[in-house]
């Protein structure tokens, strides 16, 4: 199964009740695959009229009940920024595909980039923490959004899948878990009103920082609004609520990190070089590791699954002891979670950067991890 | 000599949020008499509140859902249409209303309007058109009258203003009405009765802006505009739609009010199968 349509039966088992997208490259098929499966489990399927109608048609489906997706690329990933932050700021949890290609802009349509990784964290304007996995095969492509849902319900924010067109075009063998074995976190809710109650639909109690939702049409009449608001959902100008706001929706992923943050760590226990990689980059990473070993040099590798919010406790535990290792980051884009490690560690790493449009070989990576060890 | 009376209780409580009052609007708005109207027409509706839903854009037309006590989102600006499409597919049963303002919907909105009203998606969207965008403070706008003064066309606008109702029923939707804040009865009829039909229902209502629109373009205060409504105001079901510009400057120019189009054609329900026609 390729990887598109392996995170497509992701998100079905994930209970997914609605998508909406708007056709690019390399994300089509899982549109495409949707169109076909979801009426077939009684979901919805839409196609819009932009990636901003679709941002928007997600974020207004999920506070209707639905379980909500969209996939797309880069240049339907800068137009999906607006809506993100609205996702943000009304705390609508959601989906977001992105299949990376080249860029900046069009691009390269058809071939693999890495480099919106940044733009997943920052892309949308003002302060705010979202999640943003990265898969590193169909398998966990499948894997990571049915998790995404998950995390999406838990916090009440949108969750990004940040694949690459290698990932999401290559064919390899997806093990589905029966229904049975699935298990799904149900969404924080407000109890059912008796009566016509008043509630307070942004009210937390201090410790989990995320509140209970109310979804349409179950009689709480709430409002939501883009706009800074009060715990009842009502615009504000003062600046106290809105700090207090801004940095709850934060902290709720800030201080959750260890609980969100995952990474795959590979023959990293005597390590001196670590190799930092995700997505497909990771592919060659790992094999990089394999022949470094061979020739003596103790190299492990370090593979992000979330890369927001990023491993950096992780990280930094690695770089302690006696002896300073040699940091390597590998990557489709001119260095941007180099940067991230370089902030964790201290000091700038080495790098295997490149703009995208083929996946680096093992042997480059090799060349790199070697004279950093040296 | 007059005796203030305090009512305990006024038929519309119900339908508003008194905690979030005073609103902002300024003296002589007109979306304070449109949003009775949405008020009375979902009272008067059979439908029950807690099955209303309002969605909005950004503007001052788009604060009206957070006045009004129903399921309201105020989204970002120029996207009510399709949030309430994502909404309106996942709960085909609920009522939704989209208010907002001619800029948010006709200007970075505009894509989404023609697109949700191709499909027909079962959305009431009702349109204040005040001519310019109020709430930045009066620019110039995709409705405002060629010639008319806007603090973004100092010298007057150079640009041609869309004709809603043309617009509306060129595009696809299966209602289309016409009114302004003066013919309350007539708009709050209209949007009682699109909230009865399946489809895609635009109800377009003139609403004066004296602050951002009606004094820099002398047509004066928020009563001197209704004044003029009163005047010029032609009710015509059958109007022809191409000719319905409107320029409130025009002394010899008609206004031309009424319920223009009223169609039945399926709504869109993805995932159900469109049945075969026979071209007979």
């Amino acid at each position: 199964m390729s990887g598109d349509h392996a995170c497509a039966e992701g998100s079905l088992a994930a209970g997914l009740g609605f998508f909406a997208g708007y056709p690019i490259t390399p994300s089509t098929e899982i549109a495409e695959h949707l169109a076909i499966r979801l009426s077939q489990v009684g979901g919805t399927f839409a196609q819009m009229e932009d990636e901003l109608g679709s941002m928007a048609a997600i974020v207004g489906a999920s506070v209707a009940g639905a379980r909500s997706m969209t996939a797309t690329s880069g240049p339907g990933f800068s137009l999906m920024m607006e809506n993100v932050g609205l996702a943000v700021m009304m705390e609508v949890p959601c989906v977001v595909v992105n299949v990376q290609r080249g860029s900046p802009s069009t691009g390269l349509p058809t071939a693999v980039g890495q480099a919106d990784v940044m733009q997943a964290r920052w892309g949308s304007h003002g302060d705010y923490a979202i999640v943003a996995y990265s898969p590193a095969s169909p398998q966990e492509f499948f894997d990571l959004t049915l998790r995404a849902f998950d995390t999406a319900d838990t916090y009440r924010v949108p969750v990004f899948l940040m694949a690459d067109e290698v990932v999401g075009h290559m064919t390899e063998r997806v093990v589905i878990p029966p229904a049975s074995r699935i298990t799904r976190v149900q969404r924080k809710r407000l109890p059912r009103l008796k009566g016509n109650g008043r509630f307070l639909s942004f009210h937390t109690n201090g410790k989990d920082l995320v509140p209970a939702l109310a979804h349409a049409g179950e009689g709480y009449r709430a409002h939501f609004t883009s706009l800074t608001h009060d715990e009842r959902g009502y615009p504000t100008n003062s600046p106290d609520v809105h700090d207090r706001l801004v940095r709850r929706l934060v902290n709720k992923i800030k201080l959750n990190a260890g609980r969100i943050v995952e990474a795959e760590e590979y023959r990293l226990k005597d390590a001196e070089v670590v190799v930092v990689a995700y997505g497909c980059m990771s592919r060659s990473a790992r094999r990089a590791v394999d022949m470094a070993r061979e020739k003596g040099i103790r190299a492990g590798l370090l593979r992000p699954v979330t890369l927001w919010p990023f491993p950096e406790s992780r990280l930094r535990e690695l770089d302690k002891g006696k002896k300073k290792k040699a940091f390597v980051v590998a990557e489709l884009n001119l260095g941007q979670m180099a940067r991230e490690v370089e902030r964790c560690i201290g000091r700038p790493p080495a790098t295997l950067t490149h703009a995208g449009g083929k996946v680096l070989e093992p042997e480059a990576v090799l060349e790199v991890l070697a004279e950093a060890g040296r | 000599m007059s005796k203030e009376t305090v009512v305990a209780r006024h038929p519309l409580d119900e339908l508003f949020r008194a905690d979030r009052f005073p609103h902002i609007l300024c003296p002589g708005c007109g979306i304070g008499a449109a949003m009775h109207c949405l008020a009375q027409a979902m009272t008067e509706s059979g439908i029950p509140l807690d099955r209303h839903v309002c969605v909005s854009g950004i503007g001052c037309s788009s604060r009206v859902p957070g006045y009004l006590n129903v399921d309201s989102y105020h989204t970002t600006h120029g996207r009510s249409i399709p949030f309430a499409t994502g909404l309106a597919l996942v709960r085909p049963d609920l009522e939704v209303t989209v208010f907002a303002g001619d800029g948010d919907l006709f200007a970075i909105g505009g894509n989404h309007f023609i697109h949700a009203a191709r499909r027909n998606v079962d959305l009431n969207v009702i349109c204040i058109n005040n001519f310019n965008y109020g709430m930045t403070g009066g620019q110039a706008g995709p409705t405002t009258p060629f010639g008319a003064k806007a603090t973004t066309a100092p010298f007057g606008n150079w640009e041609r203003p869309f004709n809603l109702p043309y617009l509306a029923s060129a595009v696809g939707a299966v209602f289309v009405a016409r009114w302004t804040t003066l013919h309350v009865r007539q708009l709050k009829e209209a949007v009682r009765s699109v909230m009865k039909k399946k489809g895609f229902a635009f109800i377009e209502v003139l609403s004066p802006c004296p602050t951002g629109f009606g004094r820099p373009n002398g047509i004066g205060d928020g009563l001197e505009e209704m004044e003029l409504y009163r005047e010029r105001c032609v009710v015509d079901h059958k109007a022809s739609l191409p000719d319905m510009d409107i320029d409130l400057r025009d002394k010899k120019r008609p206004i031309v009010l009424g319920n223009f189009l009223n169609l039945d054609r399926p709504h869109y329900q993805p995932g159900k199968i469109p049945q075969e026609t026979s071209h007979g």
